[in-house]
């Protein structure tokens, strides 16, 4: 089908004396979305910020095991995380935008990474960007306005913008939806959905119907261990593990 | 066991509406005591500002002595007018146009009506303008402080006191002897009683004093020690207090006697009697009768009520800095018209000066911006790269520790250990020039260093995770996430810190004086290596001086320092508004 854009063998991730993620292997797919699933401290946001090395930020943190992207170890001494999440983009939880206009926003990334030479072709990745995100239309008329008075949807879509701007290959989201209503959820769905033609994209999330609907893989997550990997039909119809079930039948999380 | 439904009923309960109304009324005092303590502190600030405006009103004119001057060719050099002694000319010129003014010590109190700056003015004015020598000028000679105070009546005045009588006058070689035809001088003669009954009564607190003396020796004499000379001391202490009463009882009979006549001296009111320019200065008086010496022309024996004017100084000569004769002069100045106010250039164009009316603040301004620059320089550049570095790259290791518990020690010294720092340092090894705002710039720049360094800090910290998680995420580098995001977003705080330790930079004193910028200085500086002084030195310079004239000085510098800060304030706001607004 598609070939693998990150691998994942025997990752342990601690945090001082506690061990966060427990020997967790997994490969994720190119041109696909995969869906972490799991209850709250399970670990599924802690390893979604070891593909981007975002965790690098904690001085307790540290991790063990292989993570290739593209085959090349991610942790090794020649890569540069700030050139490694150029290409490994990621979204948060809460909308993030900078307190600075909107055009500012998504142009801030290819403006730092060299990747355009004059103001047309910025302007060309500012507006490919914004249309991607689905935000171009309500946002064309007022890019100068601050990406701080948008609503909340709309500036994640904003920040999800910001992202696909410095042109990523992965696409790291961390509960991108939780903190929207219901209609900006749907626009942020239907968004990721489009974007898995081009990128690689991740997402994290506790609500199973979320997952159900945009992801085409799922791995649940329990108490540091991924528990099960699979198809998300599978996961969902079928699941082998017991607490797999009882957690997506809604016993516990 | 408990019952929840119990514990509900207790919500309507009587004791709970009085527990309410408890808690309703400790609201009710602390918001009083919050509405007192505004009130206070308000009450403070008013009283302050009405005090230091109060005081400053005085600095706002200034006064001139309008003259006649002969800017005579042969006095003047016109290829060298520097050298003309025009400090000379325009003391003959007031010997001119007071001729009756004679004696040695009422000249130089008419000299004294001048500054010593005028003449200097006068000759400036002609260097601009050789052509005026030769010439008779009409020139504005700036007053000396003394007049200048007098014209604004902090001397009080001397005031005309009502009088009915005609007078005569009979002259006997320099004394006048003045009779009127009713008692005008009466009214007058109660404060002199009064003054002489009052000596009366420092005269028996020392008989008392005395007598106190006699008992302690005359004790130790009965207790047999030293006998003989305790009481010989004794009764030495008893001659002397019989005469004290001795002498006050004598006060007191003069002062109730009728149509006696009294000394006027230097320590009682002083009263003239006037005839449009010319005056006599009475030394005694009586109830119908005064005598004194002339100043002036008086050209008729008699005058009749309407004629002459009883003038009296109510504020003692030993009590003010002005004379009589100088005084008298003034007032003949006044009616002629010839006494012009200005507004006070001096006080804002001049650097300092021992003549008040010649000081200025000028020079202390000056010299506080070339040190305010010197340490905003030093201290902005150099404590917010290093808050940004304590907060945003030192891990946490021992070393950042004791870094950030000294930089908080830091904060708590006090100012004049800087200067000592200064003094030591600065100007003892590395030599560099005493009295000079870079040195002191860079005193207050450490001063103002922590203040600043912990203000950033704790902007910096107020920075939302998120917007740094944001950029990081988008492959920002550290330095870019600081210097892009941290800082722009942190700057008011920074900026709000930054103000707040240049306010207290800004009014510092006692490191400046450690390092010689308590010096008398005045020369404008022109840059941060001249000598200079600041405004809150000036103003402890000046509260410090003699000169009456001062106070209005201090109090007009202190002004202009409190619009200093007042101006730095707007500055401060204005860019937080406009980095408010840009992000």
């Amino acid at each position: 089908m598609t070939n693998v854009k990150i691998s994942n063998r025997h990752v342990d991730v601690y945090y001082g004396d506690n061990h966060a993620i427990k020997d967790v292997s997994i490969d994720i797919l190119d041109k696909t979305v995969t869906a972490f699933i799991g209850p709250s401290g399970c670990g599924k946001s802690t390893f979604l910020r070891c593909l981007n090395r975002m965790n690098d930020t904690i001085s307790s943190c540290r991790i063990t095991g292989d993570i290739l992207m593209d085959g090349e170890d991610i942790y090794a001494k020649s890569v540069d995380p700030v050139q490694l999440r150029a290409r490994v983009g990621m979204v948060f939880q809460k909308p993030n935008p900078f307190p600075k206009s909107i055009y500012d926003n998504v142009a801030y990334g290819p403006k730092i990474h060299g990747l355009v030479d004059n103001k047309t072709d910025l302007d060309e990745v500012v507006e490919l960007s914004l249309k991607r995100a689905a935000i171009w239309k309500e946002v064309k008329d007022r890019l100068n306005e601050s990406g701080t008075s948008l609503s909340g949807g709309q500036q994640q879509r904003l920040c999800i913008a910001r992202a696909i701007a410095t042109a990523p290959e992965v696409l790291l989201m961390d509960e991108p939806a939780s903190a929207l209503d219901p209609i900006a959820t749907a626009q942020i769905e239907e968004l990721i959905d489009e974007l898995r033609h081009q990128y690689s994209v991740v997402i994290v999330t506790h609500s199973m119907q979320q997952a159900a609907r945009v992801s085409q893989k799922t791995a649940f997550f329990h108490m540091g261990d991924m528990v099960e990997y699979g198809d998300t039909t599978e996961i969902f119809t079928n699941p082998v593990d017991q607490r797999t079930q009882d957690y997506i039948t809604g016993r516990f999380g | 066991m408990i019952s929840m439904t119990e514990l509900s009923k207790k919500h309507v309960s009587p004791e709970s509406a009085a527990r309410l109304k408890k808690r309703k009324s400790a609201q009710k005092r602390l918001q009083m005591l919050g509405i007192m303590a505004i009130t206070i502190s308000g009450l403070a600030l008013v009283t302050l500002l009405w005090s230091v405006f109060g005081k400053a009103t005085g600095a706002i004119t200034e006064s001139y002595i309008e003259m006649t001057i002969e800017l005579d060719a042969d006095e003047i050099d016109r290829d060298n007018i520097r050298a003309a002694n025009f400090s000379g000319m325009a003391k003959s010129m007031l010997k001119d146009s007071f001729p009756y003014v004679s004696g040695r010590t009422p000249r130089r109190q008419m000299y004294d009506l001048i500054s010593v700056g005028a003449a200097f003015e006068l000759r400036d004015m002609v260097m601009e303008n050789p052509s005026l020598v030769g010439q008779t000028i009409t020139f504005e000679f700036l007053a000396s402080d003394i007049a200048d105070l007098y014209l604004k009546h902090s001397y009080g005045q001397i005031e005309a006191a009502p009088h009915t009588g005609d007078i005569s006058l009979v002259t006997e070689g320099k004394v006048t002897t003045i009779q009127s035809s009713a008692p005008d001088f009466a009214p007058l003669l109660v404060s002199v009683r009064a003054g002489l009954h009052a000596k009366a009564e420092g005269l028996r607190t020392q008989a008392q004093m005395q007598e106190n003396g006699r008992v302690v020796f005359d004790q130790r004499a009965a207790d047999g020690e030293d006998v003989e000379v305790n009481l010989a001391e004794a009764i030495r202490r008893g001659a002397a207090r019989d005469q004290f009463y001795a002498q006050a009882d004598e006060l007191d009979a003069l002062a109730a006697q009728q149509g006696a006549v009294f000394d006027l001296d230097s320590r009682t009111a002083s009263v003239f009697v006037r005839v449009g320019d010319s005056w006599i200065k009475l030394e005694t008086i009586s109830e119908t009768s005064g005598s004194g010496e002339i100043l002036g022309e008086f050209t008729q024996d008699s005058y009749a009520a309407a004629d002459w004017e009883l003038m009296v100084y109510a504020t003692p000569e030993t009590a003010r800095k002005v004379s009589d004769i100088q005084a008298m002069l003034l007032e003949n100045l006044r009616d002629a018209d010839k006494i012009v106010t200005h507004f006070n250039t001096h006080f804002f164009t001049a650097g300092d000066s021992r003549e008040p009316e010649l000081a200025g603040v000028w020079g202390a301004a000056v010299g506080s911006f070339w040190t305010m620059m010197v340490t905003v320089i030093f201290a902005f550049f150099i404590g917010v790269p290093a808050a940004i570095y304590l907060e945003e790259f030192a891990g946490d290791s021992r070393a950042t520790r004791f870094v950030e518990v000294n930089i908080n020690n830091l904060a708590a010294v006090p100012s004049i250990v800087f200067g000592l720092l200064g003094l030591s340092v600065f100007i003892g090894f590395f030599g560099m020039h005493r009295s000079s705002p870079i040195v002191g710039g860079i005193v207050l720049g450490i001063m103002t260093l922590p203040v600043i360094i912990i203000a950033a800090r704790a902007a910096i910290k107020a920075v939302p995770p998120s917007i740094r998680d944001g950029a990081m995420a988008l492959g920002a580098s550290d330095l870019q996430v600081s210097m892009h995001h941290v800082l722009p977003l942190s700057m008011p705080g920074i900026l709000t810190g930054t103000i707040l330790g240049m306010a207290r930079a800004l009014g510092e004193t006692a490191p400046l004086i450690m390092i010689g910028m308590v010096a008398f200085i005045v020369d404008i500086p022109d840059g941060p290596t001249d000598n200079a002084t600041v405004l809150p030195v000036q103003i402890f310079r000046w509260a410090d001086f003699p000169e009456r004239a001062f106070e209005a000085r201090t109090a007009a510098a202190i002004v202009v320092l409190l619009l200093f800060l007042f101006v730095m304030n707007f500055a401060a706001i204005i860019l937080r508004k406009r980095f408010e607004r840009r992000w």
